[in-house]
């Protein structure tokens, strides 16, 4: 679409759109949120951008494809439920791991990953199913 | 706890990832979905050996105690079931490298057909009620699409009327569910089957129990629910035809003879007696249908039709002979459908159609192939020593042992009907002349050898195989059968398994 106000106001807010979509993901870590919610709206930065500058930007804009994404996202998927297997305990199992940096405290699991995967399918599936609509 | 309980789910998971990875690489898809199957095969067998020795096996996914997480169980007849999807997986797999043309393997056929076994699987294992719907969803996503991948006429036309119906059965079955939560306030089916008999309003479970019969009837395509299935089965290609005709409908089966034995097992005066009429209306419309067609595919699928009322039946006599009888149907079903569907294919590959009065000369240049089905069509109508004839026999002798004459009569009856449609294809396609118009490679292209369908023909040979041995040696599997319906008929070893000593 050829629109002035379009392509300036989708430059300024695809970059705040992703950042609130990772603010969302790991937000619901504790909070509402999550990745499919996250996957949402940063889906919606891309397909806003496919809008304004048509499918063929985006596409370099992603680098990668959709549909990679999506196998991407199912992989973590599996790999999250995969490592409690290995500790001898059911598919599935929540598994965490505590760093300390000092003051700070991170904490990496095996729900993180999971939500990972959810976000990269969300974003996938979103994104090829409007591409392939545009393209149509 | 059983660990390798998930794997029948996380194998096709795995494989269908990998195979959208490399979507691009035609070799590296058809290795991986090949490879992915015989992994599946060769984990089956590991449960199946700790089934057969320790009884029913449990895990409980992200160690959440059951009832409130979501159990799997494997009991004798998932395992069955297990194995047999396992077969087939491998060998629709291989029939895919030379049937599934490049366009659908570049949109997915892969990744979609291990998606689709991930769902089966998954139904087969799973001890929720809810997880089940939420597999049968699984199963019909992917299912929907390979249908309707390749985008013909035909094909969305079929795909169309499968979604619709699938769609309705698929919201009958939340209905049920949501009404099952809400008069026990539990999911998990063990759970279930302790709390269904302390209802108060027995009517309302009867109810539910309907509910549930039309929900997996649409899916097993039993009468008057079945028109959907000859509508839509004969559309794609043949790899998936079979894969469809043989499989699945024995879900929808499948989760009839679960619920049907665990869960609604309090008033079978009533509910069996319908299953009864519904078998034997299923049996004789089917094979009805079938004698009035003459298009390959479509007198097969006419065909599961009359075949799942068999195993309906057997369900409804509810005794230890009847249930292994439906079980060893199934079984029996699978491998006799699917190979016969995968005949068909190679019988077009070389004739150019499907329609059987344009078909003829395949048994005066193609004998092998003839042989296989005879093997295939024989068991189906139940002829000694294959397969299908054990499977009748018990049906038939459980149905004498309970004095239910007329159903019995009809099953026999319904046989012979099998064998007149089965008949009719054998003296157009293989015994008829060559027809005038036939393809230039009719009758020099060889089955075997430089630029043949040898590939066609590896897994035709395998479940011809399979039929032949069990056939001959009937006596494992039929123990396997018994024990299966020895499980189902006594749930409270199966409660047990799930939450404990009781």
């Amino acid at each position: 679409m050829k629109s002035l106000i379009l392509h300036t106001a989708t430059r300024l807010m695809i970059g705040v759109l992703i950042l609130f979509s990772l603010f969302l993901f790991f937000r619901g870590h504790d909070e509402p949120g999550g990745g499919f919610i996250g996957g949402l709206v940063g889906a919606g930065a891309f397909t806003l951008y496919a809008i304004a500058f048509g499918t063929e930007a985006t596409r370099k804009v992603l680098r990668i494809d959709p549909i990679t994404l999506i196998a991407l996202g199912l992989l973590s998927l599996v790999v999250s439920g995969l490592i409690p297997m290995f500790l001898n305990e059911p598919f599935l199992t929540g598994k965490w791991l505590f760093i300390e940096w000092g003051a700070m405290e991170t904490k990496l699991s095996t729900p993180l990953l999971f939500d990972i995967g959810v976000y990269l399918c969300v974003v996938g599936f979103i994104v090829t199913v409007i591409f392939s609509l545009e393209e149509e | 706890m059983n660990g390798l309980l998930v794997l029948p789910i996380a194998i096709p998971l795995i494989t269908a990832t990998l195979a959208l990875l490399f979507r691009k690489n035609s070799f590296l898809q058809r290795l991986i979905g090949v490879t992915g199957m015989a992994a599946l095969l060769v984990s089956v067998l590991f449960i199946f050996r700790d089934v057969h020795t320790d009884g029913i096996q449990v895990l409980q996914l992200g160690n959440w105690a059951a009832p409130f997480g979501i159990t799997l169980v494997a009991d004798m007849l998932a395992m069955l079931m297990l194995g047999i999807t396992a077969i087939m997986g491998v060998v629709v797999a291989i029939y895919s490298i030379y049937d599934i043309d490049r366009e659908r393997e570049r949109f997915g056929y892969y990744p979609l057909l291990n998606i689709l076994i991930m769902g089966v699987n998954g139904s087969f294992l799973t001890g929720d009620i809810f997880n089940l719907y939420v597999w049968f969803e699984v199963m019909l996503i992917a299912s929907f699409t390979l249908l309707a991948l390749g985008n013909s006429k035909n094909q969305l036309q079929g795909a169309l009327k499968y979604v619709f119906i699938n769609l309705f059965s698929s919201l009958m079955f939340l209905f049920g569910v949501a009404m099952l939560y809400g008069m026990t306030g539990s999911l998990n089916m063990a759970d279930l089957a302790l709390r269904l008999p302390e209802v108060e309003n027995t009517g309302l479970v009867t109810t539910v129990a309907m509910i549930f019969m039309v929900s997996f009837g649409i899916k097993a395509a039993v009468f008057p629910l079945f028109f959907w299935l000859p509508a839509s089965y004969h559309t794609p290609p043949v790899a998936i035809s079979a894969i469809f005709g043989g499989l699945l409908t024995k879900v929808g089966v499948y989760a009839l003879i679960r619920v049907f034995t665990l869960l609604f097992v309090n008033d079978t005066g009533y509910t069996h007696t319908i299953l009864l009429w519904v078998g034997g209306f299923t049996m004789v419309i089917g094979v009805l249908g079938a004698a009035s067609h003459m298009e390959f595919r479509k007198i097969l699928s006419f065909h599961i039709v009359s075949q799942i009322g068999y195993m309906i039946m057997g369900l409804a006599f509810n005794t230890a002979m009847g249930v292994m009888g439906a079980i060893f149907y199934v079984l029996h079903n699978i491998l006799a459908k699917s190979n016969l569907f995968l005949i068909s294919g190679i019988a077009q590959r070389l004739l150019g159609t499907f329609e059987l009065k344009k078909m003829g000369g395949l048994y005066r240049h193609y004998p092998f192939l003839a042989v296989l089905f005879l093997i295939s069509a024989f068991a189906l109508a139940g002829f000694p020593p294959l397969s299908g004839f054990w499977a009748k026999l018990s049906l038939v002798k459980a149905g004498l042992s309970i004095e239910q004459y007329v159903i019995t009569g009809v099953a026999i009856l319904v046989g012979l009907l099998t064998l007149f449609s089965m008949t009719k294809i054998w003296l157009s396609a293989f015994w008829g002349k060559v027809p005038d118009e036939v393809p230039d490679h009719f009758g020099k292209q060889p089955l075997f050898g430089a630029g043949s369908l040898y590939i066609l023909m590896i897994p035709v040979m395998i479940i011809a195989g399979l039929i032949i041995l069990i056939g001959l040696n009937a006596q494992p599997l039929l123990e396997f059968c018994m024990t299966a319906a020895e499980q189902l008929l006594n749930p409270s070893v199966y409660i047990e398994a799930v939450l404990g000593p009781q």
